[in-house]
């Protein structure tokens, strides 16, 4: 018993003790044996000679005792008894072997006891619930996925391949009646050859254009052309006055573009000044484009 | 003699230029001359190995540049009767051939797809309707990837799971006429993985989902996608497993599109990577189109197709990906 206050007094406080973490407002005790985790005088197994714990091994209790008769013999200094899984049960066996021990010690075993039954029996429940799978990764094998997929995307070209698929789907007419464009509609009249009665005009501006198809594809860059159709147009229709004509001008083209909805392509603003380009033309030019309709 | 003897580390131009040629033509046949060879890294010096180096890369792009131009002449020479221009190999065509690819007109394969789990939806006798959840605990970027994704996928929600066991959410989808479910996996704040179930009992497919983009992380992107059921594109889907997924994806959007919303949802499949991408066309003329990307975008690469639905431990594998054994080639790819 003297030996005890002896060891306490070199290793507690003073020196240094293998056992001790020291925080800012605490110390710990890390050997195994330690009945409350702190580094006190009544918690050191090293510093007391009679002292007992309660430490479990694959989900069954034990209780160590050390004696201080047994203190010579470090290889037998600590006894085990094994609990019974029955929690009052067990508390009576703490009971019965620590008869006669100081209270603190048996008091502290209670209570350590009573702690790990209550994580076993939370282990349990979890193991019963789903666990979380954790898979290793490579980082090796994921580099070179990573890279895999950059050089893949690469290659896809998605804009490409997408817009090349929506004009396929256009040109195998998937989407009907919606889209109205002068040469996919004229495509659509030499297949069916029917017609409609949408009207005549229609078929005999097909006639013209195709005529003209070359000319009607360079229409950005060529306004004469442009306004040699129109007057075509204006022909059949049999109007003289130029201002009836430019409103049916203006209003042919915006049919033509009525489905160009959300964004306006560049050529919008040029292609809508073209009408009003053409008023100047149309006095200049249209015995010459009678003459060639002749 | 003295190409034998060259003086280490002079860069000698005379030696250099001279030491191919003189190797052409050995001078006598009793005497074996061998070519003085004469490589620039032999040179010590940093700096005048440098300009050797950088001498021989010109020369031999000149050669090159001189190569192509003889070829060029002699190509318009010919005019119609020159030799095809060659093909430059790319991995798609020097691609091993897959002894599963389906041919357009088999019908072995129509017979099948006539029959399986997916027939019903292309016979129009379902309509899809699809519940969208995530792992556990979902963090902020995933919770707003499924709210993108259900405003992308027509007729879906969005359920968030509160620790409840995927074997117990199927019966009770399968009650409620869900035809399909997504399982977003999340690990580290991000969404990596996607599971994919067609319920009443369809196959499972498993991908490892990376490079996901939000609608706020994609440049240049039009407005929120509308209500309008977008059209699918599913592309390079050759192999029979690639058909199948190709229709697992199909059946997740409904049959007719409104062709008014302009919006189209496309899959493709490039060496075994399937890119996803969401956008909205518009035809400006007959022959040009504009995209633009609208939702979310992803890339999927498929691990596992199991035949059921979804059972890590009992359920029946039709196709697994394993490592050792199919990643050995870089020209062989399975989808």
């Amino acid at each position: 018993m003297h030996s005890d206050d002896v060891v306490w007094d070199m290793l507690g406080n003073k020196q240094f003790c293998s056992y001790k973490i020291r925080t800012k407002t605490q110390s710990f005790c890390r050997n195994e044996y330690n009945l409350t985790g702190l580094c006190n005088r009544s918690s050191c197994p090293l510093a007391n000679s009679q002292y007992a714990t309660v430490r479990e091994e694959k989900g069954r209790c034990y209780l160590y005792m050390k004696t201080i008769e047994r203190a010579p013999f470090p290889s037998r200094l600590w006894e085990r008894v094994l609990l019974s899984k029955n929690y009052e049960k067990a508390l009576e066996e703490i009971d019965e072997n620590l008869i006669y021990w100081p209270r603190f010690i048996r008091h502290k075993c209670k209570q350590r006891f009573t702690k790990i039954t209550q994580y076993l029996i939370r282990i349990r429940k979890l193991t019963l619930k789903r666990q979380r799978k954790i898979v290793p990764l490579s980082r090796k094998v994921e580099r070179r996925e990573k890279r895999r997929e950059e050089k893949a995307l690469v290659a896809a070209q998605l804009d490409n391949a997408i817009e090349k698929e929506l004009l396929e789907r256009l040109k195998q007419d998937t989407y009907g009646d919606i889209y109205n464009f002068p040469i996919h509609a004229f495509d659509k009249a030499l297949q069916q050859q029917d017609a409609e009665s949408e009207s005549e005009s229609d078929v005999e501006k097909e006639e013209e254009d195709n005529e003209e198809v070359t000319e009607r594809d360079e229409r950005e860059f060529v306004e004469a052309d442009d306004s040699d159709i129109s007057d075509f147009e204006d022909m059949d229709k049999l109007e003289t006055s130029s201002e009836e004509e430019q409103e049916d001008e203006e209003e042919t083209e915006k049919k033509a573009h009525s489905k160009s909805k959300g964004k306006t392509p560049l050529k919008g603003p040029t292609r809508r000044k073209r009408p009003y380009l053409e008023i100047e033309y149309e006095k200049e030019t249209e015995p010459a484009a009678k003459t060639k309709a002749s | 003699m003295a190409a034998g003897g060259q003086g280490p580390g002079v860069g000698n131009m005379a030696a250099a230029g001279a030491g191919p040629e003189r190797g052409a033509e050995p001078p006598a046949p009793e005497r074996v001359l061998f070519p003085p060879t004469f490589s620039v890294s032999e040179i010590k010096n940093k700096q005048r190995r440098h300009f050797m180096f950088v001498r021989w890369k010109q020369q031999q792009r000149k050669e090159k540049l001189a190569l192509r131009k003889k070829r060029r002449k002699e190509r318009e020479a010919l005019g119609d009767k020159a030799p095809p221009k060659a093909v430059p190999k790319t991995i798609e065509n020097q691609r091993v051939y897959d002894e599963t690819t389906v041919d357009p007109n088999d019908e072995e394969v129509a017979f099948d797809e006539a029959t399986d789990e997916f027939a019903p939806y292309f016979n129009r006798q379902t309509v899809p309707k699809i519940l969208i959840t995530t792992s556990d605990r979902p963090r902020g970027r995933t919770v707003r990837f499924c709210e993108q994704l259900s405003t992308v996928i027509p007729n879906s929600h969005v359920y968030y799971r509160r620790g409840l066991a995927l074997k117990r959410i199927i019966p009770q989808c399968i009650a409620r006429d869900f035809t399909d479910l997504i399982v977003i996996n999340e690990d580290r704040k991000i969404p990596n993985g996607l599971v994919l179930s067609h319920l009443p009992d369809g196959p499972t497919a498993h991908f490892k989902m990376s490079s996901v983009r939000l609608r706020k992380e994609i440049k240049r992107k039009g407005k929120q996608p509308t209500e309008h059921v977008p059209e699918v594109i599913l592309n390079n889907f050759t192999t029979r497993l690639g058909h199948s997924v190709g229709r697992m994806f199909a059946s997740l959007f409904p049959h007719d599109p409104q062709f008014i919303g302009r919006q189209v949802a496309t899959f493709h499949n490039q060496r075994d990577y399937i890119f996803f991408r969401f956008h909205r066309y518009i035809f400006k003329s007959e022959k040009k189109v504009g995209i633009q990307e609208l939702g979310p975008r992803f890339t999927l690469k498929l691990r596992s197709l199991q035949k059921g639905t979804f059972d890590s431990k009992f359920g029946e594998y039709e196709w697994v990906h394993k490592r050792r054994e199919m990643d050995t080639s870089r020209r062989k790819f399975h989808l």
